[in-house]
């Protein structure tokens, strides 16, 4: 059998940046990173019912081999310089979810002396899923979110023309 | 089993003038101890077979600015006997000081860090007298009545626009 003449037929065209974006779009690992609350939520969007698995995502132990940092549940001002270190130790690109209110913006607890009011004001965030904690469906949504964000990134830029 | 008033007069009969009059009613009636004293009176209390206090159920601290004086109290509870005593001991406010009573309920190194981390107040002989929840660096005792939040913590601003804060 001519492999050459069936090649016309299996051929698909692309952009470069698109094939690479859909690789790593399809196995964004996410990072086992639970606060309070809304890691009940997380876990339960890992679990079989909302299963986080059909869009290639898998919780991680180590930020070393994870891609999105899922900030779920009340960020404290001693949390938070931790979570830095967690952010500054994940290999780039790397994406930031903030899950729920707390997260956001401090949310019920944003009064409290000791509660960091947003993880913004630490790490960048990709992400904004509102919600007290989100249900499932909203976090999934949300990382649906960021897949369609990843997938139209620019990795291969023309150089600047030089005069 | 003894009530409130049994509790008191068998502590009274040990230790005289060292234990308070008993205030309040029901379970919670609690007689003050004397700070320097509670250290024995928690030992008594326990090794005691009319008292047999073999769990510390609670450990807790309350700021009186007005009084100049920092509360620590203690819930104890008898599971064999089945009762409760409270006893509460005064600290001044500006040099806190308790002796521990982790020597006696090993399950009292906690709360007395965390009474240490919130209130401020030093329990002397303690094996780990570190903060409990806050950070090892943080700057003064929350649970103070005239604690005032830092405005910022490491660079990180503690306030935010919001809809509560106008």
């Amino acid at each position: 059998m001519s492999l050459l003449n069936t090649a016309p037929e299996m051929a698909i065209t692309t952009r470069v940046d698109d094939l690479l974006n859909w690789t790593r779009k399809s196995s964004v690992w996410y990072m086992m990173f639970g606060l309070a609350c809304c890691a009940i939520e997380m876990m339960q969007t890992g679990g079989p019912r909302a299963d986080l698995e059909r869009f290639g995502m898998a919780p991680r132990a180590t930020p070393r081999v994870s891609d999105v940092l899922i900030v779920s549940g009340t960020l404290t001002l001693k949390m938070a310089l931790r979570t830095k270190v967690l952010y500054d130790q994940m290999p780039a690109p790397k994406y930031v979810v903030s899950m729920g209110s707390c997260a956001n913006c401090g949310g019920l607890f944003q009064l409290a002396y000791s509660v960091c009011d947003g993880v913004d004001k630490v790490i960048p965030v990709d992400v904004y899923v509102p919600g007290c904690p989100p249900r499932p469906e909203a976090l999934t949504e949300g990382l649906v979110k960021l897949q369609a964000k990843i997938q139209r990134e620019r990795w291969l830029v023309r150089a600047p023309e030089t005069a | 089993m003894l009530d409130a008033a049994g509790v008191h007069a068998r502590l009274r009969d040990r230790f005289g003038e060292a234990i308070g009059p008993l205030t309040g009613s029901g379970r919670d009636a609690w007689q003050r101890v004397d700070a320097a004293q509670i250290a024995l009176v928690c030992r008594f209390a326990k090794d005691d077979p009319a008292l047999a206090f073999d769990c510390l159920s609670c450990l807790s601290g309350v700021d009186w600015p007005k009084r100049e004086v920092i509360e620590v109290v203690y819930h104890l509870y008898s599971y064999r006997l089945r009762h409760w005593g409270v006893l509460k001991v005064e600290t001044p406010r500006d040099a806190p000081g308790v002796p521990t009573v982790s020597g006696v309920w090993p399950a009292a190194e906690w709360p007395e860090r965390e009474v240490f981390d919130l209130f401020g107040v030093v329990f002397d002989g303690h094996p780990d007298l570190r903060r409990l929840l806050m950070p090892e660096d943080w700057p003064g005792h929350p649970l103070r009545k005239d604690f005032v939040e830092p405005e910022e913590y490491h660079g990180i601003s503690t306030s935010r626009a919001s809809l509560l804060r106008p």
